[in-house]
């Protein structure tokens, strides 16, 4: 009964405010750096974005959620909005007709955004190179960070690949910024 | 081929196909693979009265420019937004008439791991009252590349034109090569290939009943049907060195033998799928929450259905009971027969039925395939020779179609049918029979392809 809950909390003498030991609260920022650099760090949302594929690199990526490959074991996982998105994942080639569609996608990432190009086709057209209907690669819309090759690359090159990516971005912010010791 | 005046063009019934156009003549393909042809009058033909035909006449004006006269339809199909820097006016759609209706548009990224394309729906409340696609952002040119090549070259083309279905489509394309040119595949090579396209729909099947159940909230029959898939891709690997079988069908045969594990593997993946499945199918019976969200869900009529001669799980479940496999009919499947699940209600739950169905009988043919593999060869050599073709093969969603010309060893002109094409049209109906917020779990249930109708 939320009445009940109400009184009791009327009832009750508010304690005294604390205030923070300067030793214990140093100590406290210290070990949130380091839990952050671990948890922060080892953590990435994913933006997927078909820029012009067969749909089988599509099958694959999404296999990497399944029970046998467990993406998100990793701190890895896919998100729908690209406001939460640390990396852009293209698969396919740069269509011409998806072009407009990944350059808004990319504008609407907060910076920085690792930009990943999953897929031979993602890579430089694949079997599709000089198809008046592409501008090419992923590398024709926006500078790539990682290559993961195959046609389709199997969940296993796909996880091999973002984990890749993930321990660069630990090491990058334990460089970068000085933040606690690695994972 | 039979070539038509422009009277019997228009005139002609039956169940339509496709429809594409070359330099001198309009081609329609009907069922069970007949081939009518009108030639073009100042690059004009007249326009077909199948819906179906709708699609297909504003493609073939988007890809040669030849006109339908009298079409109603005539946006265009995949060339809206090319502009040579990549940009181009957001396409237009007409502002709904209907009082009190508002436009939702999604695409072409979506939320989840699928391919692009636009959808505007019109909604009131949360009915949705009418849904418009938008096609072509997956479009590659690829018919454009398999022109002048080899048919042994350009098999890498068909077997992207959608991935998921690659078996099938590199099955229909080497058929139609292989008609082309009067070639006989040696009969291990047409075994193998039933074996690797029934994987491919077991595959498939299992993957998209479980991203149905859990897009209606049951994710553990997800997780344990895309463990199935997995195993079937693991099985394809291990007996062909590839999970999705890419690029192993190719014209005079198979381009890989089955490996020393692979028949093993196979076979304790039906077995894992076949001990499993009662359990699983029992779930879609037993909840009251699930049949809730499934039945009576994205309706498509039958007399829709049948308009569209519509393929596949979409058209069994709405009464039409053709399958490629049966008619016209391909080697083996004579040898090992087959039993076409046929349903009349048409929504969602039918189609994860009639998927459910096909599940068993394609268990039962790799058991029957497997059992009894010939062993005169794996492939002859394509000689380079000239002619024109129809292939067929039944992909997982439906009937895949090739028309092949060949000169010279190399290919002249071509057409590719996917039977996402008749399917698309008919999610778009299916949609106004539910509310915005079942769409995802109706599109999941047609599951058409993108790429394979943007080409």
């Amino acid at each position: 009964m939320v009445w009940k809950t109400v009184a009791r909390h009327l009832l009750l003498r508010h304690a005294a405010p604390r205030t923070a030991d300067p030793a214990i609260a140093a100590s406290l920022r210290q070990r949130l750096a380091a839990a952050s650099a671990q948890k922060l760090g080892r953590s990435l949302a994913i933006r997927h974005v078909p820029a012009g594929s067969c749909n089988g690199c599509e099958l694959e990526l999404r296999a990497t959620q399944n029970l046998i490959y467990d993406l998100t074991q990793y701190g890895l996982t896919f998100t729908p909005s690209p406001r939460h998105a640390d990396v852009l994942l293209i698969t396919g080639v740069a269509g011409r007709n998806m072009a407009e569609a990944v350059r808004q996608t990319r504008e609407a990432m907060p910076d920085p955004v690792f930009v990943v190009a999953v897929g031979d086709c993602a890579v430089d057209g694949g079997v599709f190179k000089g198809s008046p209907a592409i501008l090419g690669g992923v590398d024709a819309l926006l500078p790539v960070d990682l290559v993961i090759a195959g046609c389709p690359p199997t969940p296993g090159q796909i996880v091999d690949g973002l984990l890749a990516l993930l321990e660069a971005h630990s090491w990058e912010k334990k460089e970068g910024k000085a933040r606690g010791s690695a994972p | 081929m039979i070539l038509c005046t422009a009277e019997e063009w228009q005139a002609q019934g039956g169940k339509f196909i496709a429809l594409w156009t070359d330099a001198t003549h309009a081609y329609a393909l009907y069922q069970p693979g007949t081939l009518r042809a009108v030639p073009l009058v100042d690059n004009a033909y007249p326009a077909l009265k199948h819906p179906g035909a709708a699609w297909f006449q504003r493609l073939a004006h988007d890809m040669t420019g030849a006109t339908a006269t009298g079409a109603a339809d005539t946006r265009p199909a995949v060339e809206q937004f090319r502009a040579p820097d990549g940009t181009a006016a957001w396409p237009d759609f007409p502002a709904p008439e209907e009082e009190g209706a508002h436009v939702v548009a999604v695409g072409p990224v979506h939320a989840a791991i699928i391919e692009p394309g636009h959808f505007r729906f019109t909604l009131r409340g949360e009915q949705v009252l009418k849904l418009q696609t938008r096609f072509g952002y997956a479009h590659k040119g690829t018919l454009g590349l398999m022109r002048g090549k080899s048919p042994r070259l350009a098999a890498r083309f068909a077997a992207r034109i959608s991935g998921d279905a690659t078996v099938a489509h590199s099955l229909a394309y080497a058929q139609a090569a292989e008609a082309a040119l009067a070639l006989t595949p040696p009969r291990r090579a047409v075994h193998l290939r039933a074996v690797m396209a029934e994987i491919e729909r077991l595959a498939n099947h299992t993957s998209d009943i479980g991203a149905i159940a859990g897009d209606v909230g049951f994710a553990f029959l997800d997780a344990r049907f895309a463990w199935h898939r997995e195993s079937f891709c693991a099985a394809a690997y291990a007996a062909f060195g590839h999970r999705l079988m890419m690029d192993m069908v190719v014209p005079g045969g198979v381009a890989s033998d089955l490996r020393a594990k692979g028949e093993a593997a196979i076979l304790s993946s039906l077995d894992a799928l076949e001990t499993e499945l009662p359990s699983l199918t029992r779930v879609f019976e037993d909840y009251a929450s699930l049949q809730d969200r499934l039945i009576g869900t994205g309706i498509i009529p039958v007399a829709l259905a049948a308009a569209y001669a519509a393929g596949g799980y979409v058209g069994r479940a709405s009464g039409q009971d053709h399958d490629a496999r049966l008619t016209p009919g391909y080697a083996p499947y004579e040898q090992f027969g087959l039993t076409v699940p046929v349903e009349q209600d048409g929504d969602v739950a039918a189609r994860v039925r009639i998927r459910l169905a096909e599940i068993q009988e394609s268990i039962r043919i790799v058991r029957a395939l497997l059992a009894s593999l010939p062993e005169d060869g794996l492939t002859v050599t394509p000689p380079a020779g000239s002619g024109t073709g129809i292939g067929v093969a039944e992909s997982f969603r439906g009937p895949v179609w090739y028309w092949l010309k060949l000169e010279n060893g190399a290919i002249a002109d071509l057409f590719i049918a996917d039977p996402s094409t008749l399917h698309w049209p008919l999610l778009e109906h299916a949609v106004t029979t539910s509310i915005f917020a079942d769409f995802p779990v109706i599109n999941k249930s047609v599951n058409a392809s993108y790429s394979g109708v943007d080409l």
